[in-house]
């Protein structure tokens, strides 16, 4: 009996500064990254050594199945205190009730970037440390050599010379493929890529002057329009569909067996590695309605069901000093959410060579439908570009699914709208 | 020395029940408990989360997913009547989407979508569907089943047969066939993948090779005349162990002295399988067709790991979309619709397929 109280009073020594600190539990999207768990990792010490009120504790899921996991967590009744969420699906999960709105301090989003502020009725749920954005990766020796105009921010391409330059760099016969479009990323990549150029052409994914239905939007003439170029590219044996495995979607530029790339900015560092001064960020193509590329990445918020939401809030606020924010883009070569916090990066100073992106995002960046929708949306997105892509009739697919979404919006009492 | 049964304890009344208990509230909880949520929320609509109370909507679910109709298309005429033919001769026929999408006059296919159409005299007819992906899940899933029962259940009995032989080192056989069995679907599905892939993949080497290069590479999972195909060939190549092992217990169950009796009057090699070994094996095939239909109907890991049920709906089976549905698009209750479908089917089927193989009175 006594050394069983030995004991106890030992491990209660042992144990007592963790005693003291709340554990809050954050979950994280980047598994499989190593370089995104350490920078976090060091917020997070960082953090659990500046007060001693809440430890973070870090668990890490691979992408493919975070959203899974934390749908199937709230099912469960057992969400984490910190969630890290995807820009666009932010307004289901707060719809839902997962999220709570953050508590953060007057003045603590001052120059954030629109893009990483997750605002849902008024109140911000989420805030993220970078934005992303995606640019056609090219090279200038390539384009000049084949007589190509490169593109300016202010001069995009038209769809015309864009189509053109396919069929250039197609004719050479020096290239698999005169495009990638990274087709085997079968989740939200296809409508934070392919939505652009869908609402470049005059369409969208759903009317956003009601948010309660797709008609007109999703397979009026301008989606048809988006539809039939968007089969071209297919047909004419521009850019591998939807067979393309991962390994040819990261090696395939930089081999040189693609002459151009719709990338996002997370894969420019090794790009650049690759072909140093010779690459090229270029903008989207105008396809009539403006150029356009997605918005908002993913971002931090707090779970609704968490006990210690002041101190989830604490850890976000802490973790949106200018030093995270720069190691972030550092390592993942992101775009910085704040002007200050780009100066202390390598890339995104001022003259660095990810900058051009920064310019991208504010010209550019469109947000994904801001609604609870989304998420069914975003699915019947993806099946429509694959399907497309795969010679099913234009018409017909944007159709179904705009009755798939329509019917889903029913199914919901109009999310509210 | 005479052991004293503890008669107390055997003898209780509640003895059998506390033994039974564990078993009885495991499958109470992980099978009778979601079978029942199943059908209930099938009624329902509920969401797998939402804000918004669940409603009972009576049969609308099943409405939606089985809605069939038949519209007749008469190919286009110009002014004079004639009809209007393209520069290849074809017919040209309106737009099915004028007839189906805010047409007043058509509210019975308002929203339904093509499903199959062929040629009546110059007329088109078409057969839409209010839910064409579900539609085609149920096809494909059709279209497996009566492909891979019988090609799996055949090729399982051959190798049974091959393998059970007296041979020097016929284990290593029986280990190589078997093998499949133990590696996991979803491995297996990804190497798949490498082998089938468009570009570079081992069986269009392989083939091209074979054919000194005259063969064109195909891309085996992204072209919907192929999709199926080659899910269905690794399907049955994976699955045809297990029933190997099952035909060979059933093998090793029929007497040698049947067979000793058969040589010495004189029968063939045939004429032994004929009339000693298939009659043994009965009821080993009744059990063999059975499971694999019902495994065949539940077809779900190979599709999700290769080919997400594309290209163009050419692999959408019953079990994916039911996930798909109940758990990518938060649609619970549509999700259990399908399950309810699917446990009618097989359900008919199993019944069918038990009054067609009973033991009839000889």
């Amino acid at each position: 009996m006594k050394k069983l109280a030995t004991l106890a009073g030992i491990l209660a020594i042992s144990t007592a500064p963790a005693w003291a600190q709340t554990e809050l539990s954050l979950w994280y999207h980047g598994a499989g990254n190593p370089t995104e768990g350490e920078i976090l990792g060091t917020v997070i010490s960082d953090f659990n050594a500046s007060q001693s009120d809440w430890m973070v504790k870090l668990e890490q899921f691979p992408q493919g199945a975070y959203n899974d996991t934390i749908v199937a967590a709230a099912v469960a009744g057992n969400l984490p205190d910190i969630i890290d969420v995807d820009g666009p699906n932010m307004p289901n999960w707060a719809w839902a009730g997962y999220l709570a709105p953050l508590q953060l301090s007057e003045g603590t989003l001052d120059g954030f970037l629109p893009g990483t502020i997750g605002t849902w009725k008024d109140q911000v749920y989420s805030v993220g440390l970078w934005d992303a954005a995606v640019a056609m990766f090219a090279r200038k020796s390539v384009l000049e050599e084949n007589g190509i105009r490169i593109p300016t921010l202010d001069q995009p391409w038209t769809g015309d010379e864009f189509n053109a330059a396919l069929e250039t760099l197609k004719a050479t016969g020096e290239f698999e493929f005169p495009l990638d479009l990274s087709m085997d990323d079968r989740g939200e990549w296809y409508p934070y890529a392919f939505s652009p150029f869908l609402q470049s052409f005059g369409g969208d994914i759903m009317d956003r002057t009601t948010y309660t239905t797709a008609e007109g939007a999703l397979n009026g003439d301008a989606a048809i329009a988006w539809g039939e170029w968007w089969q071209s590219l297919f047909t004419n044996q521009y850019a591998p569909g939807t067979s393309q495995t991962a390994a040819d979607h990261a090696t395939g530029f930089i081999d040189g067996r693609y002459a151009l790339q719709w990338n996002g900015v997370w894969n420019a560092l090794p790009a650049l590695e690759a072909f140093g001064d010779d690459l090229l960020f270029l903008p989207a193509p105008d396809f009539g309605n403006g150029p356009k590329i997605g918005a908002a990445s993913w971002q931090f918020g707090v779970s609704a069901t968490s006990q210690h939401q002041d101190g989830a809030s604490a850890f976000i606020e802490f973790a949106t000093q200018d030093k995270y924010v720069a190691a972030f883009s550092n390592g993942l070569g992101l775009i910085p959410a704040t002007a200050s916090a780009a100066e202390l990066t390598e890339n995104y100073k001022p003259g660095g060579p990810l900058a051009v992106f920064y310019d991208l995002s504010k010209a550019q960046g469109t947000l994904r439908p801001a609604t609870p929708g989304y998420v069914v949306a975003a699915l019947e997105f993806i099946k429509l570009a694959a399907d497309i892509a795969n010679g099913a009739d234009v018409a017909d697919t944007l159709d179904a699914a705009t009755d798939a979404i329509d019917a889903d919006i029913q199914r919901n009492n109009n999310y509210g709208f | 020395m005479k052991l004293t049964p503890t008669k107390s304890l055997q003898n209780h009344p509640l003895a059998g029940w506390s033994l039974a208990g564990p078993a009885i509230f495991l499958i109470t909880l992980f099978l009778i408990v979601p079978f029942i949520l199943a059908f209930t929320l099938s009624f329902t609509n509920q969401r797998l989360i939402s804000p918004n109370p669940t409603e009972f909507v009576g049969m609308r679910n099943f409405e939606q997913l089985l809605g069939v109709g038949t519209l007749v298309l008469q190919p286009e005429t110009d002014e004079a009547g004639a009809l209007v033919r393209d520069a290849t001769g074809e017919l040209s026929y309106p737009r099915v989407r004028d007839y189906t999408r805010n047409n007043a006059d058509y509210p019975q296919l308002d929203g339904k979508r093509e499903w199959l159409s062929w040629n009546w005299g110059d007329a088109k007819v078409y057969v839409l569907a209010s839910d064409v992906v579900f539609m085609k899940a149920l096809g494909n899933t059709f279209l497996f089943v009566l492909f891979v029962a019988p090609i799996q259940a055949g090729l399982a009995l051959l190798l049974a047969v091959l393998i059970n032989q007296k041979l020097k080192g016929i284990n290593i056989f029986r280990a190589i066939y078997f093998m499949p069995v133990v590696v996991s679907i979803v491995v297996v599905s990804l190497l798949w993948r490498f082998i089938y892939s468009g570009q570079s993949g081992l069986l269009n080497n392989m083939l091209g090779f074979l054919s000194f290069g005259a063969f064109k590479p195909v891309d085996w999972l992204g072209n919907p005349a192929t999709a199926l195909w080659s899910i269905l060939a690794m399907s049955v190549w994976q699955g045809v162990g297990f029933h190997m092992v099952i035909w060979l217990s059933g093998l090793q169950t029929i007497p040698a002295s049947l067979y000793e009796a058969a040589d010495i009057e004189g029968a063939t090699t045939w004429q032994k399988f004929r009339y000693v070994t298939w009659p043994g094996l009965r009821n080993t095939a009744v059990l063999i067709l059975i499971v694999i239909t019902m495994q065949a109907f539940s077809l779900f890991s190979q599709i999700d790991v290769m080919t997400g049920g594309g290209p163009v709906d050419s692999t959408q089976t019953m079990v994916f979309q039911a996930v798909e549905r109940g758990y990518g698009q938060q649609n619970i209750a549509g999700g259990s619709a399908i399950s309810v479908i699917l446990f009618l089917i097989v359900l008919t089927i199993s019944m069918a397929q038990r009054y067609l193989t009973r033991e009839r009175n000889r």
